[in-house]
């Protein structure tokens, strides 16, 4: 049973690593009569190591209801809600949305008014989403009558990039009027991408931006990632973002 | 700015293992932070000597060792440090590598009193 949900996931990995560390506590004593001596021990922990392990039961829900579940990612305004907007009618899958881009419920409400289910989850002032919020917020959402659920996380191209929250898949947007160089610079952030989002390609004459160069600067440092241009105008663009999703889908 | 939640991570791994050792406080603690973790050192570094006060890491030392990041290349089987965040084998080109070290933080030792 999940301690924290009574749900029926039993895959919690803390549980055994508890007893281990339980185990190795009670070695130490006997080893180690003296204990008020100083100690040197070697941990080799990941210091996310919590926020992984719940990352991975929030997985096992996701997995248990059939449902993929996808990280957007990207700086604030880069159209990460709109794009979930306007992808809904095309979409031939369900989906719904856990919103974490801050603490107004803004973004749920724009999704509410197009029928997309969405939960808007506290966070605060925090600057990420980590696994626990992401929890929370999977169990307010119908796993069983969605097939895709995205958590649209808090806009900013660095903190976001360290937590796993348990998605399958991260797509991460980047708006043509950010300008160029965000990749070179977020490089972390890019690195956990498996589709990159070159946005609000309409403004393209507007700016100074060579998409080429930036598309190799992303394959540097992800060199197998997808990559696509949208523009909210061109329903074809979206489309394709789409048919990327259902692609994956069938892939699980 | 993550790095308080990051340290918030850590101080409660080593309040875990000073409970677990029947330990009193940390003395020393040493972690390894890849350079593609997302986390700022220098920032860390502040973060931790603001909020260790009154836990069991209050006036332990930190050590911080920064990992690069390292490749194994699949093709040509040389390990490398890379120098620029280039997922690309040096030796041969090859995009084919596996990530051996410098993309996660960890705690690596304790020092407990
Ligand atoms: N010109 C243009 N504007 C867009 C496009 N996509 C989004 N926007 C606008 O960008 C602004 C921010 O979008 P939003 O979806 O709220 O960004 P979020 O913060 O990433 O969720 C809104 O005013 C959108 O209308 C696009 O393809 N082209
Ligand atoms: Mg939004
Ligand atoms: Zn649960
Ligand atoms: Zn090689």
């Amino acid at each position: 049973m999940c301690k924290d949900c009574g749900c029926s996931i039993t895959d919690h990995v803390h549980e055994h690593e508890d007893s281990h560390e339980h185990h190795k506590a009670h070695e130490t004593l006997h080893h180690n009569p003296q204990l008020n001596d100083k100690k040197t021990i070697d941990v080799i922990t990941k210091i996310l190591d919590k926020n992984d392990q719940e990352a991975g039961h929030n997985r096992s829900h996701f997995n248990a209801n059939g449902v993929l579940a996808i990280n957007l990612m990207s700086s604030p305004g880069s159209g990460k809600t709109t794009l979930l907007e306007e992808m809904y009618d095309i979409a031939d899958f369900k989906y719904g949305v856990i919103e974490g881009d801050l603490e107004t419920s803004r973004d749920a409400d724009r999704l509410k008014a197009k029928g997309i289910k969405a939960y808007q989850i506290q966070t605060g002032s925090a600057c990420h989403l980590d696994a626990f919020m992401v929890h929370k917020g999977l169990h307010a959402m119908e796993l069983d009558t969605i097939d895709v659920c995205f958590i649209e996380n808090v806009g900013n191209l660095v903190c976001p990039a360290s937590y796993d929250v348990g998605s399958h898949l991260n797509i991460v947007l980047v708006s043509i009027p950010e300008g160029e160089d965000k990749i070179a610079k977020y490089p972390v952030m890019f690195r956990q991408a498996d589709l990159i989002l070159f946005t609000k390609t309409d403004l393209l004459p507007h700016f100074v931006y060579d998409m080429k160069r930036e598309k190799e600067e992303a394959r540097k440092i992800k060199p197998n990632v997808d990559i696509l241009e949208v523009n909210i105008k061109d329903t074809a663009s979206i489309q394709k973002v789409a048919d990327w999703i259902k692609f994956k889908m069938e892939m699980r | 700015m993550h790095e308080y939640s990051i340290v918030q991570a850590l101080l409660e791994q080593c309040e875990d293992h000073v409970k677990d050792n029947n330990a009193q406080s940390v003395a020393k603690l040493v972690v390894k932070i890849g350079i593609m973790s997302g986390v700022e050192p220098h920032l860390l570094e502040t973060a931790f000597n603001t909020f260790k006060e009154h836990t069991v890491c209050d006036g332990a030392e930190f050590i911080m060792n920064i990992q690069p990041l390292t490749i194994l290349c699949n093709q040509c089987d040389t390990s490398t440090e890379l120098k620029e965040i280039y997922y690309c084998c040096p030796h041969c080109q090859s995009l084919d590598v596996k990530v051996t070290d410098g993309e996660d933080m960890y705690l690596m030792q304790l020092e407990l009193d």
